[in-house]
């Protein structure tokens, strides 16, 4: 799988390339500033593109947008953005065309080899990886909300790994509960929030996704 | 015909009011001819000690007369500003702070204003008396008028002489009543131009002299200054405790951990993992500590994005309905918008935490050299800087630019909160969104 990274960070730009090689990702190309950025992703279409939110030359959100204009132009490039701290405005912007393969992590997460290949993985499936910071902040927003007040301590927590972009399969991994449980419960907070059903489970991301941010 | 009886009784009420402070003011003109001449006496005896020990009562005496008199002039619009240097906070008990309280009277240059003003009152004063001068002469009009005059020409031989009228016959009476009467109605006219007549004369010299303006205005940056340094040198402090404390901390253990490792590698690789698993968390904690550290020191959306999106954040982050309007240009200096930015946040956590709303207006403009934020909740009022530190200190920290914050919080509420800092924009360009 063909990885654009953008970092400004030398040693953490190193770290990830040697992560992800070890992975058997293949980063095509490793940038630090925005203008690069938007180049490199242009000319080689990768299957990912992962992006730190701040960049060079301004230091603002160049590589958040640099990665949503190269959406726009590539409709559905999955984008991974990393950043030191989230922010729910910058989620919601990247959220805001509705289709997946977005992940929005702290940097921390790369400390878990495992678990941040596994997000990388997923966005570019099509899927989404939220940090767990992110879905925090979107259910604390949310925490006067009648229909959240509604699910059992054991929902709002399944709501929270979906809104991370967990799979059902993932979800009863980390619930130590069998699939069956875990869809059981998840087919109880679509009725509690009054969400359609669906049985893809990144559409279903998806629409969690959408009601938090609402 | 309703609407223009009112209009009369307000006229006459005010012409009422005007007589009775036009009184008053050419009352305080003889106390001022006494209070002057007090005055005088004892500071010429300053100078051989006897009138010093009286000096502070007198002037006390005399300024309250003075501030009676801006009132007044601001009563009839004419607003006077009171001039007089600020009290230092203490005198000592010994003699030197009984020295420095004469000196603080004598050197202040709005004493002798005072003086000078005594002195002149004891006869523009006496324009206070103008209305009630009309009222009674028109009284006496219709009193002789009315039938008094009868008497008065069998006791005096001569007729009463009534405003340019002898009055000794029945159509000289009329004449003595119609007279009157317009007297009357020209009452409710000449209170105002007395009053107003007599204001400028007190702003003259009671107001503030453009020195003692920009010395006020020196001793206002002076205080704001203090604080603004007082309360930067108590950030920083606390700046330096969080960092002493957390990520400080969690990196002296890290480091302690990885020496740890370091030994147990190849004897207990097992506890080896363990430590490692252990550091790599201290090092997440650390991160988040520091990153909690940041967003009170310098938010990064503030940074990223500035004031119109940093607060419109604040909005989507709090879990209160927050409507958002924001007309700002870029260009602001970085220090205000920060010091919006952190009144408003904590504005918005007062609504979250004290008022009971469910929504919450914020609207952020520029214009004029001001920036203006508004913040309404429809929660339940009450609010009150007294009871706490957070509007409190959002005025210090709006002070240090000038800024000011006003609160109308009725209790049952709604609550707004207005603030406003003057600034002009460093660069003309304008991202207005
Ligand atoms: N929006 C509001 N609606 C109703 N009451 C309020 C509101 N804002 C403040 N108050 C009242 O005014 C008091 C003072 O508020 P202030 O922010 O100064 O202190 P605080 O919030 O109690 O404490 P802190 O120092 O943590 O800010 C509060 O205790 C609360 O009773
Ligand atoms: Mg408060």
């Amino acid at each position: 799988m063909r990885v654009v990274l953008a970092e400004d960070l030398f040693l953490l730009r190193q770290g990830l390339i040697q992560l992800l090689e070890a992975y058997d990702f293949e980063v095509v190309a490793a940038v630090d500033n925005g203008r690069d950025l938007s180049a490199a992703l242009a000319e080689h279409r990768p299957d990912i593109a992962i992006v730190d939110v701040r960049l060079p030359p301004t230091f603002t959100t160049e590589g958040l947008q640099a990665a949503l204009q190269a959406r726009r132009d590539m409709p559905g490039l999955p984008i991974l953005v990393l950043s030191q701290n989230v922010e729910q405005m910058y989620a919601r912007e990247l959220l805001a065309d509705g289709t997946g393969g977005i992940g929005y992590l702290l940097k921390d997460s790369v400390f878990d080899n495992d678990q941040f290949i596994d997000a990388v993985s997923r966005v570019a499936a099509g899927g989404t990886a939220m940090d767990p910071a992110v879905v925090a902040r979107l259910m604390v927003s949310h925490a006067r909300d009648e229909p959240l007040g509604a699910l059992t301590a054991r929902e709002r927590h399944v709501l929270e790994l979906m809104a991370e972009g967990c799979s059902n399969m993932a979800i009863a991994q980390r619930l130590s509960v069998s699939e069956g449980a875990a869809a059981k419960h998840i087919s109880n907070i679509f009725a509690k929030l009054m969400l359609p059903q669906d049985s893809d489970s990144n559409r279903r991301v998806l629409a969690v996704l959408a009601y938090l941010n609402a | 015909m309703t609407d223009a009886l009112g209009a009369w009784r307000a006229r006459v009420r005010r012409a009422g009011g005007d007589t009775a402070v036009g009184a008053a003011i050419a009352a305080g003109a003889m106390a001022a001819l006494a209070l002057f001449l007090v005055t005088a006496y004892f500071v010429t005896l300053f100078v051989i000690g006897i009138g010093a020990v009286a000096l502070p009562v007198v002037t006390k005496g005399v300024r309250r007369l003075c501030n009676l008199n801006r009132r007044a002039a601001g009563r009839v619009g004419v607003p006077v500003a009171v001039p007089y240097r600020p009290q230092p906070r203490e005198f000592e008990k010994d003699i030197v702070g009984w020295m420095r309280r004469r000196q603080w009277i004598l050197t202040d240059p709005a004493t002798w204003r005072d003086l000078l003003w005594l002195l002149l009152d004891t006869a523009v004063g006496t324009v206070g008396l103008l209305p009630a001068a009309v009222l009674c002469y028109a009284l006496e009009g219709f009193v002789v008028g009315a039938g008094l005059w009868r008497p008065l020409l069998d006791a005096n031989g001569t007729g009463w002489w009534y405003c340019f009228i002898t009055v000794d016959s029945r159509p000289s009476a009329l004449l003595a009543l119609a007279a009157a009467s317009g007297l009357l109605l020209a009452w409710p006219w000449t209170g105002r131009p007395a009053l107003k007549a007599h204001a400028y004369f007190t702003r003259f010299l009671l107001g503030p002299t453009e020195n003692t303006v920009l010395a006020s205005r020196v001793r206002h940056l002076a205080e704001t200054r203090t604080t603004a340094l007082d309360t930067q040198a108590a950030e920083l402090r606390r700046i330096e405790r969080d960092l002493h404390d957390g990520a400080q901390a969690r990196l002296v253990s890290l480091g302690f951990t990885l020496g740890a490792v370091e030994r147990n590698m190849d004897r207990k690789p097992e506890e080896a993992r363990r430590l490692l698993r252990e550091a790599r968390e201290s090092s997440v904690l650390a991160l988040r500590e520091l990153r909690d550290l940041v967003r009170g020191i310098h938010p990064p959306v503030l940074a990223e994005r500035g004031l119109a999106d940093a607060v419109r954040a604040l909005g989507i982050d709090s879990p209160l309905q927050v409507a958002v309007e924001t007309d700002v240009p870029g260009g602001l200096p970085a220090p205000v918008e920060s010091a919006m930015y952190f009144s408003v946040s904590e504005l918005l956590t007062n609504a979250l935490k004290h008022s009971g709303a469910d929504r919450v207006e914020i609207e952020l403009r520029h214009g004029q050299d001001v920036l203006y934020a508004r913040v309404a909740d429809d929660g339940r009022g009450g609010a009150d800087a007294g009871r706490g530190t957070g509007l409190h200190g959002i005025r210090r920290r709006l002070a240090a630019f000038d800024g000011t914050l006003d609160i109308s919080s009725p209790v049952g509420g709604p609550t707004v909160t207005k603030m406003e800092i003057p600034c002009a924009l460093s660069s003309p360009k304008t991202s207005s969104s």
